[in-house]
């Protein structure tokens, strides 16, 4: 078949149905460009979901959880072993949150190839006071250079300086929303109460921000050494291990890993997470559900509008053919236009998609209590732009093909003798 | 002469909406050169017979010889290819393409065919269509033409591709007189001068007669030939 031809002929047809070819258009554009701007904004949710997990915890993290050993203190004793022993509201052990060895395991898991850098820790439970009120919190020991170097909290920094905490025992830095509860900024004293009772005056070195309410409003952090020391614990009292990985995505499968070469209770990021993850699937469901419908009405306008215009071109079809052009000669030709109004459609809807999008991404979010972000998250990516062209042209394919089809079998007896 | 086309024992019947035999065992020759015309009563057949030497209605029972070329039993796209080349068309209703110009029109054909190159089938349809005297119209749109004028675009049309045969349903019935006699000269010229083989379907006695010959059809069965 002649493609030259069939294309020739095709854009006469679309030139001279000026107004029809540019409804058809504007079907696909605003399905394609509604297509982009639902999955950059879905994807761009999820990402921020994401990063807001990713934030709150690291990729894996160990810590001993409080738990009921199911082993009693009397299975020890010999006695047991013709009767049954049962104890009712049995109460968890008094174990120390204390990793034993943690130096040496972190130093071990720092050597696997998945493990970009372990960063230990020591949390507790505090009391902020200021004045006479109090409020309740947790305060971290870390090891500055390496929560900088893997865990970013340079960025976090609102205020004050982070190094502080390397050059004085003293130092504290608060989140944002406990700062602002307990009217501190930087500079200021506060003093801690740790669940021993031990108080110990700390001078604020800055506020930091991850933009989770439930972080900025409880958390604080000093160096590793201070917070030993209000917990009056020796220099290898460690309670948490936290893990970074080179892929994220493998969080599972190391922390499964880990947990079983050391013996050691391991969380990773997703089920530390889990419910601000749960809303990924639906949204992605969502996504899916309403893109399908999306592409699907654009897809049966075009298939109503080409075959209103092989109707009206019955007798063009018809003296084609009786001059000898083939079936699939009038396949091409009408195929040809719904593919040029998919395609040109497509490309419009692209555009139209990103305008949508960059005008989405400057539009001011309500700032709520869970989370802070100043505007709409959206996610430009190319993908999603290539997709839409892809989509765009096999849905005008498919759409044109049907009445491209019936074109094609058309009998010119029948039309030319009316 | 030799003989161009053959048709024998051609029969038709129409299912619908009863069945009825619209041909009983029409035969003809046909010889190359020749201008013929096909005449009868609305109803007795001739332009279905038409279609079927046309190659366009393969529903029908006897042989179809173009050209010493059995057509009966062909493929669709196959008899689309032949007609291309070998049958050029001018119908009652002139039928061309209202989107496209005179000349488009008239170059579709050949541009289909593709044995020469687009620049060369340009100056060949302004060649038909100055045969025509149409030429002064070629750029112009086939929807602003007259009917008389869009009919002549149409006989340059079917000639564009050098047809063997070129057939014409009633191709001066929609004609006022001045138009119809034009139409006819160009028919009379092909024939005289290029020796072209024509075949028409026409109600018009003043048509009829000054062709050829003529063969008169009744009841779908072939009276006087």
């Amino acid at each position: 078949m002649n493609w030259t031809l069939a294309f020739g002929i095709s854009v006469t047809h679309l030139i001279t149905k000026r107004k029809q070819t540019l409804v058809a258009m504007m079907g696909v554009m605003f399905g394609i460009s509604m297509f982009i701007v639902m999955i950059s904004f879905m994807t761009g949710v999820n990402r921020f979901m994401e990063d807001v997990a990713m934030d709150g915890s690291p990729h894996v993290r160990i810590y001993n959880p409080v738990q009921v050993k199911d082993e009693t203190i009397l299975s020890g004793t010999d006695n047991h072993k013709s009767a049954w022993l049962v104890v009712h509201h049995q109460r968890p052990k008094n174990d120390l949150p204390k990793i034993k060895n943690a130096f040496m395991i972190a130093g071990k898991i720092e050597k696997l190839g998945a493990v970009k850098g372990v960063a230990p820790q020591v949390s507790s439970q505090v009391f902020f006071n200021n004045g006479p009120i109090q409020v309740s919190g947790t305060m971290s020991g870390i090891d500055v250079r390496k929560q900088k170097e893997f865990f970013n909290l340079e960025s976090k920094m609102q205020s004050g300086n982070l190094d502080d905490l390397l050059r004085s025992a003293d130092a504290i830095i608060v989140g944002r929303g406990l700062a602002k509860k307990m009217n501190v900024e930087a500079g200021d004293r506060v003093s801690i109460t740790t669940p021993q009772g031990n108080t110990l005056v700390l001078r604020v070195a800055g506020t930091f921000a991850y933009g989770l309410s439930q972080f900025d409003d409880a958390k604080s952090f000093a160096s590793i050494a201070t917070v030993q020391k209000i917990l009056m614990r020796d220099p290898s009292y460690i309670t948490d291990l936290h893990i970074k990985l080179n892929d994220y995505t493998r969080a599972k499968p190391v922390a499964k890993e880990i947990r079983e070469q050391f013996k050691i209770f391991t969380e990773d990021w997703e089920t530390a997470n889990s419910s601000l993850l749960a809303t990924n699937k639906i949204r992605n469901a969502m996504t899916g559900i309403v893109s399908f419908t999306l592409l699907l009405v654009a897809g049966f306008g075009i298939y109503n509008i080409m075959n209103m215009n092989i109707v009206n071109k019955m007798k063009d079809i018809a003296i084609l053919k009786a001059t000898g052009f083939e079936g699939n000669d009038i396949v091409g030709i009408f195929l040809l236009q719904s593919v040029m109004i998919g395609f040109t459609g497509g490309l419009l809807g692209i555009l139209l998609g990103y305008g949508c999008c960059s005008l989405l991404a400057i539009t001011p979010f309500p700032e709520g209590e869970f989370f802070r972000m100043r505007t709409m998250p959206v996610n430009f990516d190319v993908k999603f732009y290539i997709l839409g062209l892809l989509f765009g042209f096999v849905t005008t394919l498919l759409a044109g093909y049907f009445p491209a089809l019936k074109a094609a079998r058309v009998d010119p007896v029948k039309i030319i003798r009316g | 002469m030799e003989t161009i086309l053959q048709a024998s024992r051609i029969t038709k019947y129409f299912r619908e909406p009863d069945p009825f035999k619209v041909l009983n065992e029409v035969s003809i020759d046909i010889k190359k050169g020749e201008f013929l015309s096909i005449a009868g009563k609305s109803g007795c057949g001739k332009s279905t017979l038409l279609y079927i030497l046309s190659t366009m209605d393969t529903d029908f029972e006897g042989s179809l010889k173009i050209n010493d070329k059995q057509l009966k039993g062909w493929k669709q796209n196959q008899l689309a290819r032949f007609r291309n080349e070998n049958l050029g068309f001018v119908f009652q209703f002139h039928f061309l393409l209202p989107e496209f110009s005179a000349l488009r029109n008239v170059m579709l054909p050949a541009l289909k065919l593709g044995k020469f190159p687009a620049g060369e089938i340009e100056s060949r349809a302004i060649e038909k269509l100055q045969m025509v005297g149409m030429d002064m119209h070629a750029r112009k749109s086939a929807s602003r033409l007259s009917g008389g004028q869009q009919q002549r675009v149409a006989i340059a049309r079917a000639l564009i591709n050098e047809p063997l045969i070129i057939m014409g349903d009633e191709p001066t019935g929609n004609l006022d007189k001045a138009n119809s006699s034009i139409v006819f000269d160009i028919f009379r010229k092909l024939s005289q001068d290029n020796h072209q083989t024509i075949i028409t379907v026409t109600h018009d006695p003043d048509f009829a007669h000054n062709s050829d010959r003529i063969i008169e059809m009744q009841d779908g069965m072939v009276v006087s030939a």
